[in-house]
């Protein structure tokens, strides 16, 4: 049910102000005017900070026309949109069919323990978001996992335990 | 030498297999070495289980080499392009012998397929070359009127391959007959279903082929404006689209009086999806594109009548498009060849899960369940037994073995209680737990349920606590009834397929493996030993070598144990993955 994203997002909605409001302002210029704009601004605002801010909703709505009302039930309606920051790579694990029956849930399972979050969580530092997903259309190299567009394949959990390690291992080396 | 081409299949699931990489090195290689050949990429070629793929082409004839990385195909350079000796070892397929896997092609009929894995899908010229547009051409020049391409189109037998299966030629009259100065056409390329990827290996692989179809319904339907609507999960699949729009545009397919026909205006914008499986109802998909919820709306009137922003609108799957121009090439009657009384034509499915040869595979409608399974799959892994396939994906149902002979055409897999659906033909093997797959399938659509029929809603919820509780070993006499009965209530009261058809994996399963759920529920076991709490793994004394391999590989520790010595696993933090029983050598870890 749908219902359900609504409830988990609404208690985790921060109020923090966004750094560049300006960067609502091309999206403002090329939807002004137009009809059936609610999808792509969202799209392109999400694009733009990584999640819809509540700053964004309201500044989109005055300059828009459109409706918050309208504007959150969409953005909750849709698996896409995020209205809390995410962390700075986000992990989709496949959980369809094909990845089901070759054991996709032992892949979430281990990524939960390894990060120490469940699924749907961003980690303290904010590096790793965990997703599952309905299907990546992978589905003859089941299990599979994507990561910032990167697709892995054939996976065990130790494996992609092993990815986000490296991941991790490139992240510090990048910050000395 | 300079007439050889080296090929890469570049499609999502190669690039996943490390195609990209191949593809680098061999530029690099050519460029160090100063090679003469001309490299190009394509897209799939279906054989998803042999990727990344390289096709090298030459004046003796054409070979596939398959699982190539970036060591191989320094080989295979070395030997076949250096010294022109095509090295055996790697190769796949080739025209002038027989290969292990030429079984893969020999009963495939490509006509969707038909330019996949063949050309460059960012090169509108590879199109062309292959006579693509020239239906296009050929309608615009000999003035074809749109009465004539409905009534090939009809007359073709096509039907909508996004799982409807209602007649396309039909639709497009429906849109051609009501009169509006606006008209749309749209391309449904929301491909929800998990375990389906037909739709965007078509887009990867041919883009114009839907463009031009699509063109061709406009002319038949009398719109002016398209859209196609894509899945946001498919970001290749969007960045060809993009660019086969463009060239288009360019080379005067698209945009204002095309190919100089005065008055022929049509041009396509591309709409991503967000995310929602109930988006590829085509009520549902209208409303999304308007900006709104994506929830369904109630016909009639259909979207022929009264559509996108309340215009007559023609509606058909990424496939359906496909097939068009090459039935405007070659006749209705030539593709209605293919196929059986009421199906006509051949269907594309993408085989998945327990298989040898998973992939794409395009057969003519009729061939048998086993057929495809064993011919073109090449049977089940590890020499388990096959037990069901399952059609549909959330709207299906699964299909037993021992009905394995089932025709695949509309008819008859609506007979056995599962759907053509689109495509998505998932295989199970002995190991795979039906309850677990309903439960599955449940669980899917209820999160994807838009909330708008009660039934639906909270119907769905009500049928998964019931399996969950069956699963965990709570189930209870009289659960199999219960289910069945919310599950038609279900279906009699939701207003789209997604609520109509969201009880099918679970009937399906009760109508065929009852059993299984009585041992979950009288015996608290799961035969295929998959449900957790169902199941513990432990080490046998007897034949545990100590080799330290479950230790070592167990994500949580569970498992100790000195080097030579009996290991154990502590049942607290055991989260029955079933790694340790996958990965040991001696049969020491046991299942109970």
């Amino acid at each position: 049910m749908r219902v359900e994203r609504i409830k988990r997002k609404r208690c985790d909605l921060p109020s923090e102000k966004i750094a560049d409001i300006s960067l609502l302002d091309s999206i403002i210029e090329k939807y002004n005017g137009k009809r059936g704009i609610m999808i792509p601004v969202l799209q392109e605002t999400q694009a733009a900070y990584g999640y819809i801010p509540r700053e964004a909703f309201e500044i989109l709505s005055e300059k828009l026309g459109l409706k918050l009302n309208d504007m959150y039930g969409v953005a909750t309606f849709y698996a896409q949109f995020r209205l809390a920051p995410v962390g700075k790579h986000i992990i989709k694990v496949c959980h369809g069919t094909a990845c089901h029956v070759q054991n996709a849930g032992t892949i979430t399972d281990a990524l939960t323990e390894a990060l120490k979050i469940e699924d749907g969580e961003t980690t303290g530092d904010r590096l790793f978001t965990l997703e599952s997903v309905a299907c990546l259309g992978c589905c003859s190299l089941a299990p599979v996992m994507m990561i910032s567009n990167e697709t892995y394949g054939k996976l065990t959990g130790k494996e992609a335990v092993k990815v986000i390690k490296e991941i991790k291992l490139k992240e510090s080396e990048f910050s000395i | 030498m300079g007439t050889t081409k080296v090929i890469v299949g570049l499609g999502s699931c190669g690039i996943a297999a490390g195609a990209g990489k191949v593809y680098e090195k061999i530029r690099a290689v050519k460029e160090a070495e100063n090679l003469d050949f001309k490299l190009s990429k394509t897209s799939c070629v279906g054989m998803c289980y042999r990727e990344p793929l390289v096709e090298i082409i030459d004046d003796s004839g054409q070979y596939l080499y398959g699982e190539i990385n970036e060591e191989k195909i320094v080989d295979i350079m070395n030997t076949h392009i250096v010294n022109n000796n095509p090295l055996k070892e790697y190769l796949v397929y080739t025209d002038l012998y027989d290969t292990p896997d030429k079984k893969f092609f020999e009963s495939q009929v490509k006509i969707a397929l038909r330019n996949c894995g063949m050309i460059d899908p960012e090169n509108i010229k590879e199109y062309e070359s292959r006579g693509g547009y020239s239906a296009l051409k050929n309608i615009v020049s000999e003035d074809i009127s749109s009465q004539e391409i409905i009534r090939e189109v009809l007359n073709s037998g096509l039907r909508g391959r996004g799982g409807g299966g209602f007649l396309t030629g039909m639709k497009w009259k429906f849109t051609s007959n009501n009169q509006s100065s606006e008209k749309y056409v749209v391309c449904n390329a929301d491909e929800g279903d998990p375990g389906a990827f037909m739709d965007r290996s078509l887009l990867e692989g041919d883009p114009h082929s839907v463009l031009e179809g699509m063109i061709i319904a406009a002319i038949a339907v009398g719109a002016s404006e398209g859209v196609i609507y894509c899945r946001a999960e498919y970001p290749l699949a969007l960045k060809r689209l993009d660019i086969a729009i463009r060239d288009a545009r360019e080379n005067g397919y698209l945009g204002t009086d095309i190919l100089g026909k005065q008055g022929f205006n049509f041009d396509i914008n591309i709409k991503e999806g967000a995310g929602a499986f109930v988006c590829g109802e085509e009520t549902a998909l209208i409303a999304s594109v308007e900006g709104e919820r994506g929830m369904p709306r109630r016909r009639p009137p259909f979207p022929a009548q009264s559509g996108l922003w309340k215009k007559p609108t023609n509606i058909n799957n990424v496939e359906t498009y496909a097939n068009i121009p090459w039935i405007m090439q070659n006749g209705a009657d030539e593709y209605s060849k293919h196929g059986t009384e009421k199906s006509k034509g051949t269907k594309v499915f993408a085989l998945a899960g327990k298989i040898r040869h998973g992939g794409l595979v395009e057969v003519p409608m009729g061939v048998s369940i086993k057929d495809i399974v064993y011919k073109l799959g090449g049977g089940i892994p590890h020499d388990r037994s096959f037990k069901a396939v399952q059609l549909g994906g959330p709207s299906g149902g699964c299909i037993p073995a021992y009905l394995s002979d089932t025709l695949v055409d509309y008819e008859s897999v609506n007979a056995t209680g599962a759907i053509m659906g689109s495509g998505g033909l998932v295989v199970m093997d002995e190991s795979t737990c039906m309850v677990d797959i309903a439960r599955f399938f449940l669980d899917f659509t209820r999160k994807e349920s838009c909330g708008k029929c009660t039934f639906c809603r909270i119907g769905t919820k009500r049928m998964l606590e019931i399996l969950v509780r069956i699963t965990e070993g709570e189930g209870e006499d009289g659960d199999i009834g219960k289910l069945e009965e919310l599950a038609y209530q279900i279906k009699d009261s939701s207003l789209c397929g997604l609520g109509q058809t969201a009880p099918n994996p679970v009937l399906t399963t009760i109508k065929y493996f009852r059993a299984e759920y009585e041992a979950h529920i009288e015996q608290k076991k799961c035969p295929s030993k998959v449900c957790k709490k169902l199941i513990t793994y432990e080490v046998n004394d007897h034949t545990c070598t100590g080799c330290t391999v479950c230790a070592r590989n167990c994500p949580v520790n569970a498992i100790s144990g000195e080097r030579k010595k009996v290991h154990f696993i502590d049942q607290d933090i055991c989260i029955r993955c079933g790694i340790c029983y996958n990965k040991c050598k001696f049969d020491a870890i046991m299942l109970s």
